[in-house]
């Protein structure tokens, strides 16, 4: 087991694209860090860069003491979980689970003993001798954690081993994976696209963005405190509502006209446009003298335990969520504690005020 | 089927028979004649029924009647024919999957050369450059020789083609794992890509032999010796009589004797033949 | 060109395996192919003695001779015979074998056999099939009438090499034909019988224009293979007679190289016929592209 340090980490492709650009991380022995992003942000270049499966074009990428840049994927102490398993079609379960230990040379028994365990931790012991094929997705799934685990490496590396499977069996998996990490206190670094599947699962998120780092904090922290727009819509559903707002004599002017007092400590230096930002469990229903502002009900998600309001206001939409059996109007009146504001600059998106 | 027109069933019915015996025709006559002896071919037109003399006369010509063209007997071809089959098509196979398998999984200087020095051989069956491929092997003193009946033959780019196919449609993440797994370029080919690709290399190998088996023009210049002679180059010599009527019975012997091998691959292997054959043409 | 997305980080490895390829490759393709177009510059003298470079006489020569006009002309006449044969029948069988719920496997296995044998064997059986004198379809054919005799005949001699090399053909034709046949979905053919198409507008309609690709790229195929895999079936049988009746080109390379010892009319000759297979290769693989795209 070993920390992994990441030191600005740049990949420029072939082509003259830079997937990834200056980052600097650091993930502490056992720590359970999701990388996080939209699809072509870079995650995976990142991750196979860690793994040795991409070259690093500038940077340094260190696993426990050693600077691992030229290292063969083998030498690094690693083990990756792909998207599509990339279990070997034409050998039974058991002989995939051995195969990079028998290239390791490891002896027989103590072979025999590390697939016994996988076996019994995932509960894959009656497919041992099944190939591949014979599997279900989820079953294809387990062997491929299998064989990350008999390694016994420093660090596993998961890019998206999820995706494939149905979404009853994905959440399902997301426990036992956090489960065996924790039992096996192994690092490990987590590639996904699902803002809710890295919310569950990390210790750390990463968020990047076009190749950079935009926030790193525990899934607790980056909900709270977005640094920018970007994080603050992509973390978090439905996502937070932004609306463009003034600042105007310490108060808080909102698109209907509508003006609210805010904390000062979040208020900008000068005057002028910023994005606001709320969540939707933020909003409240409020008696109309006690409102912030009114908003057109357009329709409503049912989703049993809550229930979504879609709004329209002056031509904004936004998302307010209320408990289920609230009774909703055509128009409702709307309040929201004051530090349940959220203010970006208008111009970067960068969160406004002490965090 | 949509309908069920009996006409339509009883028309297909026979229309696939008489292809059966129009195909078999010619096979089935050359059965006939083989089992007749060579007297009666002297009087008027061949019989259409199975003579009795059939054992006796594939007997004499695999082993080595006097009185044929052939100085040697026909098991020696049937021998050289093996040999230059089974050289042809395992070395087509082998240098083929190791050349696809260096174009699909490495970056190197001239790859690309090398790609299009390997496209071209596609567009030049040995029949049109005859003549100078024919001095080549003279120079190098294969004429009588194995190697020099099978290793003219053996670069080819269909077979490329077709393990590159197979190749490019390997997930990336297959070889990354196995990279992972401690396996270097060595290892990753010998335990997983040509255990992945064995349905493809016993398909490739059921053309391939046949396509080896068959070959005519080149025995027929490289031998002069006939004791490196394949049946199939063979049995033209022992139809060029110059003084009477060639001995037909031992001729269609040798034919039956020629066929056998292929068409029995052919139909025992049906499922990997066809199969070759098809990806070998995309 | 496609490669992986990870490749293995050897120097020297990649080329050790392209060695064995690129060696005989280069040895018995590339170097003779050159030899052949080089050839093609130069006459020798009567007695073989002196050589000397003559730009590009050999080819105006061809040009100019009867011989080879005439060898081009029974080219185009049997590859095209060939092919319409081959594949005219086939296609006839591979309906059948669509139509046919049951067993088409075992008529399959019936059909495709004469694709494993040697063009030479083919050539042999057909040749003794019409053997003027003991051959039993040539007796036939005096019975109706007809007397058939190949060694003296230019017609007979035609009708003798395309009856042999498309029979062995027609194996490789059906079993595109019915693979073809079987990619047609159900449904489609189901619709149309819904919309009342009898079985013969079916075929103009639903399945002549689907077959369309698959019977482009046969005729590519047979042309190509008449032109160059029938050398055995015109040696084994007419020898490219009567008067070169039969002659195709590829014979004609064979027999001006090695029987008439023109080196550098064969090696101009070698140099056409690699121009027309270079031109019919990148036909075909410009349909299988545009197969591929759709
Ligand atoms: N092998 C490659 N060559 C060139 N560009 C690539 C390659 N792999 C990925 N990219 C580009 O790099 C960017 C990041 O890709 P990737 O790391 O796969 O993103 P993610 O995993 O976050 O979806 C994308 O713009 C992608 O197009
Ligand atoms: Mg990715």
């Amino acid at each position: 087991m070993a920390a992994i340090t990441l030191e600005n980490l740049t990949k420029t492709y072939a082509g003259g694209v830079t997937a990834v650009s200056g980052v600097d991380l650091d993930i502490a022995d056992g720590e359970f860090v999701v990388l996080v992003g939209p699809s072509g942000c870079g995650k995976s270049t990142l991750l196979r860069m860690i793994a040795g499966l991409e070259t690093v074009s500038a940077g340094a990428v260190r696993i426990g003491a050693r600077e691992v840049n030229r290292l063969e994927p083998a030498e690094r102490d690693i083990a990756m979980v792909f998207q599509n398993y990339a279990l070997y079609p034409h050998i039974t379960v058991r002989q995939n689970l051995s195969y990079g230990l028998r290239n390791r040379r490891i002896p027989k028994d103590e072979i025999a003993r590390r697939v016994g365990e996988a076996a019994r931790m995932l509960e894959i012991g009656p497919y041992l001798d099944r190939k591949p094929r014979a599997l279900s997705g989820g079953q294809r799934q387990r062997v491929a954690m299998g064989r990350a685990i008999v390694r016994e490496p420093a660090a596993f590396l998961f890019d998206e081993p999820l995706s494939n499977l149905d979404a009853k069996l994905r959440v399902s998996m997301r426990g036992e994976i956090r489960a065996l990490q924790k039992r096996l206190g192994t690092t490990s670094v987590y590639v996904t696209h699902d803002q809710l599947e890295a919310m569950t699962l990390a210790d750390r998120l990463v968020v990047l963005r076009g190749g950079r780092i935009e926030q790193v904090g525990t899934p607790l922290d980056v909900y709270r405190n977005p640094v920018s727009t970007f994080v603050a819509e992509f973390i978090g559903a439905p996502a937070m509502n932004l609306l463009p707002a003034q600042i105007a004599q310490e108060r808080l002017r909102l698109p209907c006209g509508a003006a609210v007092a805010v904390p000062s400590c979040l208020l900008p230096r000068a005057e002028g446009p910023v994005t606001l930002g709320l969540r939707a469990e933020d909003l409240r229903l409020a008696s109309p003298e006690d409102a912030a502002f009114h908003a057109d009900l357009s329709h409503v998600e049912e989703l049993g335990s809550q229930r979504l309001a879609h709004l329209r206001l002056s031509g904004h939409s936004l998302v307010a969520a209320f408990d289920k059996g609230v009774a909703l109007s055509d128009r409702l009146a709307l309040a929201f504690a004051p530090e349940a504001v959220h203010l970006f600059d208008a111009r970067t998106g960068l969160r406004l005020g002490a965090p | 089927m949509v309908e069920n027109r009996r006409f339509l069933d009883i028309l297909a019915h026979a229309v696939l028979l008489l292809g059966v015996l129009a195909v078999a025709f010619p096979v089935y006559v050359a059965f006939v004649a083989s089992t007749h002896p060579s007297s009666d071919f002297v009087s008027g037109v061949v019989p259409l029924l199975p003579g009795s003399e059939g054992l006796a006369t594939y007997r004499e010509v695999l082993a080595g009647g006097g009185s044929t063209q052939m100085s040697v007997p026909i098991a020696l071809a049937l021998k050289n024919s093996l040999i230059m089959a089974l050289a042809i098509a395992l070395g087509k196979i082998a240098i083929s999957i190791l050349s696809a398998y260096a174009i699909v999984w490495f970056r190197f200087p001239l790859r690309q050369l090398a790609f299009w020095a390997i496209f071209i051989t596609l567009m030049l069956p040995v029949e049109v450059r005859i003549v100078p491929t024919f001095k080549v092997v003279a120079d190098l003193g294969l004429l009588n020789s194995y190697a020099g009946l099978s290793v003219p033959l053996i670069a080819s780019a269909t077979a490329t083609f077709l393990f590159r196919q197979v190749f490019l449609t390997i997930p990336d993440e297959l070889m990354e794992a196995a990279r992972i797994d401690g396996a270097g370029p060595i290892r990753f080919f010998r335990d997983v890509l040509v255990p992945l690709s064995q349905t493809n290399i016993a398909a490739l190998f059921v053309i391939l032999f046949i396509y080896g088996w068959n070959q005519y023009l080149w025995p027929i210049l490289i031998t002069t010796d006939d004791s490196f002679t394949t049946v199939v180059a063979g049995i033209k010599r022992m139809a060029d009589v110059t003084d009477g009527e060639p001995r037909w019975n031992d001729i269609m012997a040798t034919a039956m004797l020629a066929m056998a091998p292929p068409a029995l691959v052919v139909i025992v292997m049906q499922r990997l033949f066809v199969k070759g054959l098809v990806e070998t043409e995309k | 060109m496609q490669h992986k997305r990870t490749t293995f980080r050897h120097r020297g490895l990649p080329y050790l395996l392209l060695a064995p390829q690129l060696a005989v490759t280069g040895v018995f393709f590339l170097w003779p192919a050159g030899q052949a177009v080089w050839q093609s510059f130069l006459r020798e003298d009567a007695f073989g003695l002196k050589t000397s470079f003559v730009g590009l006489a050999n080819y105006t020569k061809l040009l100019h001779d009867p011989q080879y006009l005439g060898s081009l002309h029974v080219t185009v006449i049997f590859s095209l015979a060939t092919a319409a044969l081959s594949i005219v029948s086939a296609l006839v069988l591979a309906l059948a074998a669509d139509r046919v719920l049951r067993g088409p496997r075992v008529y399959t296995a019936l059909l495709v056999w004469p694709y494993a044998v040697a063009p030479a064997i083919a050539g042999v059986l057909w040749w003794f099939l019409f053997n003027p004198t003991i051959g039993i379809l040539s007796y036939a054919l005096r019975a109706l009438g007809h007397d058939w005799n190949h060694l003296l005949d230019k017609t007979d001699a035609m009708v003798l090499v395309i009856l042999a090399a498309a029979w062995k053909q027609v194996s490789y034709n059906f079993l595109f034909f019915l693979a073809g046949l079987q990619a047609i979905p159900a449904s489609l053919r189901e619709a149309a019988a819904i919309d009342g198409a009898g079985p013969v507008k079916r075929f103009f309609t639903i399945v002549a224009p689907l077959l369309s690709p698959t019977t482009f790229f046969l005729l590519v195929v047979n042309v190509v293979y008449t032109m160059f895999d029938t050398f055995a079936v015109i040696d084994a049988t007419t020898e490219g007679g009567p008067a070169q009746a039969t002659n195709i080109l590829v014979y004609k390379v064979y027999r001006d190289g090695f029987i008439g010892l023109d080196l550098g009319g064969s090696a101009a000759q070698s140099v056409v016929l690699m121009g027309i297979v270079i031109v019919l290769t990148v036909v075909q693989f410009r349909f299988i592209e545009r197969k591929v795209t759709y």
